[in-house]
C-alpha cells in the first residue's frame, strides 16, 4: 500500500554493544563493534553496504560513521532528533530502501557521554551565545512534572504515586539483570527504590535512568533479498515520527497528563500496520523509560493501559516479562543507560532478538529464561525533549503476515 | 505644586536573627533580626520590587523618569536606572539617571526628582533606592546592615505629600566607606564618626530646614531619622531634642541599616500612619546630611493599599541556617556543582530580548484573542498563534503584573544553583496564557498544584561579567 511501510523492508542483520560507563572505548571502538557485529549476523562485508543513516546527538557530520568504518565514498547522513535520534536515522534508511534506492543499507546509532565528567545530562541547551532568560532547566524536573500532576489528578497520595512508579522501576530491574549487555545489572528491591534520594520531586535516583555509552546498528534491505539470505528476518510494519509545536509550557490546554505527540505517532503507527486493539495485538514494547512516570504516562498514550487506569496493570504485574504486555524486556534505559544516539536502536535489537526466539543469547547465566513465547509484533517508543514538547518516534516491527 | 503620589517599599522575605549570627561566631548577638536579600535578589532587583509596588495604580507609561539610587549597583558601567525601568515598563524617553556612591543618594534623588518636578522639565520622576551593603563576617556590621528598598513617585497633580522645605549639608567626613577594590564595608574608629559626624551634622542640617519653613519641633509630627544603628540612632535623637512619641521607628530592629534606602523605608513607614496636615522631618546621614520637611494632604488617604513596609514585615521567613547566608552572598567557596557551566549571555541576543523580556511582554491574538508568551533559549518573541496558527496578528500584552496559578511544580535537586532545590513551575496566568517559571520565596512543603502565585523580577544568573534578569514566581502572600 502506497503511504505505508508494512512489509516493504526488512532487517537482515542486527548489533549492539554492552551499554554502560565504557571509560575503555571510544565512540568510534563501539561503532565498530557493533557495526561488525551486524555485518556478522547479515553475514555480509563493509562493501556491500550502499548507503548508511548514522544517529549521533554529538558527532559532526557522516564522518563519524565512515572514518572508523573506513567506507569508502559512499552515502552517508548524520541524524539528530534528540532522543529519537538512532530510530530515525533506521527510518530514513528504511524508506531509501522502500524507494528502490538502494537494497542493502545500514543504520547505526552511537553516542558516547561518559568523557563528560558530569552524572546525568546538561541542561539540553548548548552553551553559547543566547539572551540566556530561560532558566537552567533538567531533564528530570521537566518530567517530574508529569508525576505532580498524575498524583494530583487522580487523587494519589505521595505513597500511593511513589509506589507506582517505583513498580515501574523495579520491574524494568528484574528483566535488566538478566541482561548482559546492561548497564545496571543489580537486584534492586522496592524499598532501595523508594527511599533513595530525590533528584527532582516527587522523583528520586531509581526514577530516572543514568546516562551511558552505547551503540546499535541495522541492516536493512527488500523482503525478497531478506528473504534469500536468512530464514527468520524481521519485517518492518510502521515507522512514524511526531514532533510537537513544544507549546506545552504556553498553552492552557495542555494537562500534563499525557505527551500528545505520542498520542499522535501510535495512532498513525496503528494506521499503518493496521492494528486495532494494541493492548491485544502488540506481543512486546521497549517505551522510553527516561523516567519512571514517562513509562507510566506512555503506556496511557500508547492504549496500553485505560487514561487514569495504568496504576492498576502496574501494579497487578501486567508489563512484567511474564505479564500480558511486557514492556522493558531487556531492562529499558533504567538499566541500560541512555546513550541518546543509540537507545532506538537498542530497543530494535530486544525486538530483534525476541521475534527470532534469540533473547536468551543475552541472558546472564543462572537466571530463568528471558525469551517470550510466541510474539508477533514488537513496539519501540522515544521521546525526544520533555513533556510540554517533544519529537516522538513509535515503529511497529514483526513477523512475516501479522 | 510638585510632590509625592505615589510610594511602595519592599523587604526579602528571608530574616537572619541576629542571635544566629551571634551563635555562629560565639559572640553576643544583639536582638531582632535583619532583612537579607535573597540568592538571587540585589538592588535592581529590589528595586523594582519597590517600584511594581509603589505603581500598583500608575500606568507606568507616564512615568517620564527613574531615579536609582543605591551603593550596590550591580554595574559600574551600564545604567543600572534603565534595566529597572525597562523592567517596569517606563517609557524609552525616560530620562533615567543612577545616583550613587553615597548613603545619601537616596535624598539625593528626592531632591532631585523634586526640583526636575517643580521645575516642569519632566512631569513625573520615580525614586527608587535600595542597598544591600556587604559587612565582613563576624564584624558589628554584619548585625547591622540589612536589605531593602523604597520607590516614591513624585508628581505635581493629586500630591499627597508636598515638600516643604530641603536643607543640604556635604562634608568629606568618611567613617564609612569601600573602595573601588573593596568587597566589604570599611569604618574608621566608630567614636569619630559619631562624635565628630553623625552628632552634629544632622542637627544643623534640621535645623536649617525647620528654620527655612519657621517650624518649631513641636510642629514635627514624625521624625525620621537615619542611622547606623539603635544605639547612635537613640543618642541623636535624644540630643536634637525630640520626644519619643515623635520618632518614627528606624527598622534598624527588625530590617536593619538599609543604606541609601533607609531614608525612604523609614519616610514610607510614617507615610502608612500619617494623617493629614502631618509634617515629617527626614533626615538622612553619609558624607553630610540632608533634611527634608514634608506635609501630608488629604491626597494621603488615595494611596493606601501598598504592601509598603508595615505588610512587608510580616511577610517574612526566619532563615535559621547562617551558612546559607554566606552561600547566598558569595562569602564562602562551594565545591562547583557536577554540571556543565553556563554559557556566557549574548548581548545582541539580550538587546534583541529586552523589550519582551525584561517587562514580561507575550503578545494578545488579535483574531482569537489568546493571550500567549513564547520563552524559548533562542527567543522571546511569539510570530504564529498557538491557537489559531495566524501569523504576526498580535497586540503587546504584558504578564509581569498578573497573578496565576500552579498546573505542575517540581524541586529540581540536580540543577546547579545557589539555594537548592530549584522549584520550577508552570503557571496559568488569570485571564489566559501560560509560562513555566522558577519559584522563589516558597517553602518546598507548601507548594501544591493550583497554589496561587505572583510574578517576581530576580536575577537568573552572573556569568563571566554578565548579569542576566528575568521574572520568576513566588506564593502570593498578601
Amino acid at each position: 500500500m502506497p503511504g505505508s511501510i508494512k512489509d516493504r523492508v526488512a532487517i537482515v542483520g542486527m548489533g549492539c554493544t554492552r551499554f554502560g560507563e565504557r571509560w575503555d572505548v571510544s565512540a568510534a571502538d563501539m561503532i565498530v563493534e557493533a557495526v561488525y557485529q551486524a555485518y556478522e549476523d547479515a553475514g555480509i562485508e563493509t562493501k556491500d553496504i550502499q548507503a548508511a543513516w548514522l544517529g549521533t546527538a554529538t558527532g559532526m557530520t557522516g564522518m563519524v560513521l565512515s572514518e572508523p568504518l573506513r567506507l569508502q565514498y559512499i552515502p552517508v547522513t548524520r541524524v539528530e532528533n534528540a532522543c529519537a535520534t538512532a530510530s530515525d536515522a533506521f527510518r530514513n534508511a528504511c524508506y531509501a530502501v522502500a524507494a528502490g534506492i538502494y537494497d542493502m543499507v545500514l543504520a547505526v546509532g552511537v553516542d558516547k557521554f561518559k568523557d563528560s565528567g558530569i552524572s546525568g545530562l546538561g541542561d539540553g541547551g548548548a552553551p553559547g551565545p543566547s539572551h540566556a532568560m530561560e532558566a537552567e532547566s533538567t531533564p528530570p524536573r521537566q518530567f517530574a512534572m508529569l508525576a505532580t500532576t498524575y498524583f494530583s489528578k487522580y487523587g494519589l497520595s505521595f505513597e500511593e504515586g511513589k509506589h507506582m512508579i517505583g513498580r515501574v522501576s523495579w520491574k524494568s530491574h528484574q528483566n535488566g539483570m538478566r541482561n548482559k549487555n546492561a548497564h545496571f545489572q543489580k537486584d534492586v528491591s522496592m524499598d532501595t527504590i523508594l527511599n533513595a534520594p530525590m533528584v527532582a520531586w516527587p522523583l528520586g535516583l531509581f526514577d530516572c535512568c543514568g546516562v551511558s555509552d552505547g551503540a546499535a546498528a541495522a541492516i536493512i534491505t527488500t523482503p525478497e533479498i531478506a528473504q534469500s539470505m536468512r530464514k527468520d528476518p524481521v519485517y518492518v510494519k510502521a515507522l512514524q515520527i511526531s514532533m510537537a509545536p513544544r507549546d506545552g509550557n504556553f498553552n492552557t490546554n495542555y494537562d500534563f497528563l499525557h505527551v500528545e505527540a505520542t498520542v499522535r505517532a501510535a495512532e498513525a503507527a496503528y494506521k499503518e500496520a493496521g492494528i486495532k486493539n494494541p493492548r491485544e495485538e502488540i506481543s512486546m514494547a521497549e517505551v522510553h523509560d527516561c523516567f519512571s512516570i514517562t513509562e507510566a504516562v506512555t503506556m496511557e498514550d500508547l492504549r496500553f493501559s485505560p487514561r487514569g487506569k495504568v496504576r492498576d496493570d502496574i501494579e497487578n504485574g501486567f508489563f512484567d516479562l511474564d505479564g500480558g504486555l511486557p514492556v522493558q524486556l531487556d531492562g529499558g534505559l533504567k538499566c541500560f543507560g541512555h546513550p541518546i544516539g543509540a537507545s532506538g536502536l537498542r530497543m530494535l535489537y530486544e525486538m530483534y532478538l525476541q521475534l527470532q526466539g534469540r533473547a536468551d543469547e543475552l541472558l546472564n547465566p543462572g537466571f530463568p529464561s528471558r525469551q517470550l513465547a510466541n510474539p508477533k509484533l514488537g513496539l519501540t517508543h522515544n521521546l525526544g525533549g520533555s513533556p510540554d514538547g517533544c519529537a516522538i518516534f513509535v515503529g511497529i516491527v514483526g513477523l512475516p503476515g501479522v | 505644586m510638585a510632590g509625592i503620589i505615589s510610594y511602595g517599599a519592599y523587604i526579602p522575605y528571608y530574616r537572619l536573627p541576629r542571635a544566629a549570627i551571634g551563635k555562629m561566631w560565639d559572640a553576643k548577638g544583639g536582638r531582632g533580626e535583619k532583612a537579607v536579600a535573597g540568592f538571587d535578589e540585589d538592588p535592581i532587583t529590589m528595586s523594582v520590587a519597590a517600584g511594581l509596588d509603589c505603581l500598583r495604580d500608575v500606568d507606568p507609561r507616564t512615568v517620564e523618569a527613574l531615579f536609582l539610587a543605591t551603593t550596590c549597583a550591580p554595574y559600574k558601567e551600564r545604567q543600572n536606572s534603565t534595566i529597572v525601568a525597562t523592567a517596569l515598563d517606563l517609557p524609552q524617553a525616560a530620562r533615567n539617571t543612577d545616583f550613587a556612591n553615597c548613603l545619601r543618594a537616596g535624598t539625593n534623588a528626592i531632591m532631585a526628582a523634586l526640583d526636575s518636578v517643580e521645575a516642569g522639565t519632566l512631569k513625573s520622576v520615580l525614586v527608587t533606592a535600595a542597598d544591600m551593603r556587604l559587612a565582613g563576617a563576624a564584624g558589628e556590621d554584619e548585625q547591622d546592615f540589612g536589605d531593602g528598598s523604597g520607590a516614591l513617585l513624585f508628581g505635581s497633580n493629586n500630591v499627597a505629600v508636598e515638600i516643604e522645605a530641603y536643607h543640604c549639608l556635604s562634608e568629606d567626613l568618611a567613617d564609612y566607606w569601600r573602595s573601588h577594590e573593596d568587597t566589604y564595608v570599611r569604618h574608621w574608629e566608630d567614636r569619630f564618626g559619631r562624635e565628630e559626624g553623625y552628632m552634629r551634622l544632622p542637627v544643623e542640617a534640621a535645623a536649617g530646614a525647620m528654620k527655612k519653613c519657621g517650624l518649631k519641633k513641636e510642629d514635627i509630627s514624625r521624625l525620621c531619622l537615619c542611622g547606623a544603628n539603635l544605639r547612635s540612632h537613640a543618642a541623636l535623637a535624644a540630643k536634637m531634642g525630640f520626644s519619643k512619641e515623635q520618632i518614627q521607628d528606624p527598622l534598624l530592629a527588625d530590617v536593619g541599616n538599609t543604606g541609601t534606602a533607609q531614608p525612604l523605608m523609614i519616610l514610607i513607614g510614617a507615610l502608612e500612619d500619617a494623617k493629614p496636615g502631618d509634617r515629617i522631618l527626614l533626615v538622612s546621614w553619609g558624607n553630610g546630611s540632608d533634611a527634608i520637611i514634608f506635609r501630608v494632604n488629604e491626597e494621603i488617604d488615595n494611596i493606601r493599599g501598598r504592601r509598603g513596609i508595615k505588610r512587608h514585615l510580616k511577610i517574612k521567613k526566619t532563615l535559621d541556617n547562617y551558612g546559607r547566608y554566606l552561600r547566598w552572598r558569595d562569602m564562602v567557596d562551594i565545591a562547583p556543582p557536577p554540571r556543565p557551566p553556563a554559557g556566557a549571555a549574548s548581548m545582541s541576543a539580550q538587546w534583541r530580548e529586552h523589550s519582551t523580556a525584561l517587562p514580561l511582554y507575550g503578545v494578545k491574538c488579535k483574531n482569537c484573542g489568546t493571550p500567549q508568551l513564547y520563552l524559548s533559549s533562542s527567543s522571546t518573541r511569539a510570530r504564529i498563534c498557538l491557537n489559531c496558527g495566524r501569523k504576526d496578528e498580535f497586540e503587546p500584552y504584558r504578564f509581569a503584573n498578573r497573578r496565576g496559578q500552579v498546573a505542575s511544580f517540581s524541586h529540581d535537586f540536580l540543577a546547579a544553583g545557589t539555594d537548592p532545590p530549584t522549584t520550577a513551575a508552570v503557571i496559568d496566568f488569570e485571564g489566559g496564557g501560560r509560562g513555566q517559571f522558577n519559584m522563589v520565596d516558597r517553602e518546598p512543603d507548601e507548594c501544591s498544584v493550583g497554589m496561587k502565585v505572583e510574578m517576581t523580577f530576580r536575577k537568573l544568573q552572573y556569568t563571566q561579567g554578565t548579569h542576566t534578569y528575568f521574572w520568576k514566581c513566588k506564593p502570593v502572600r498578601d
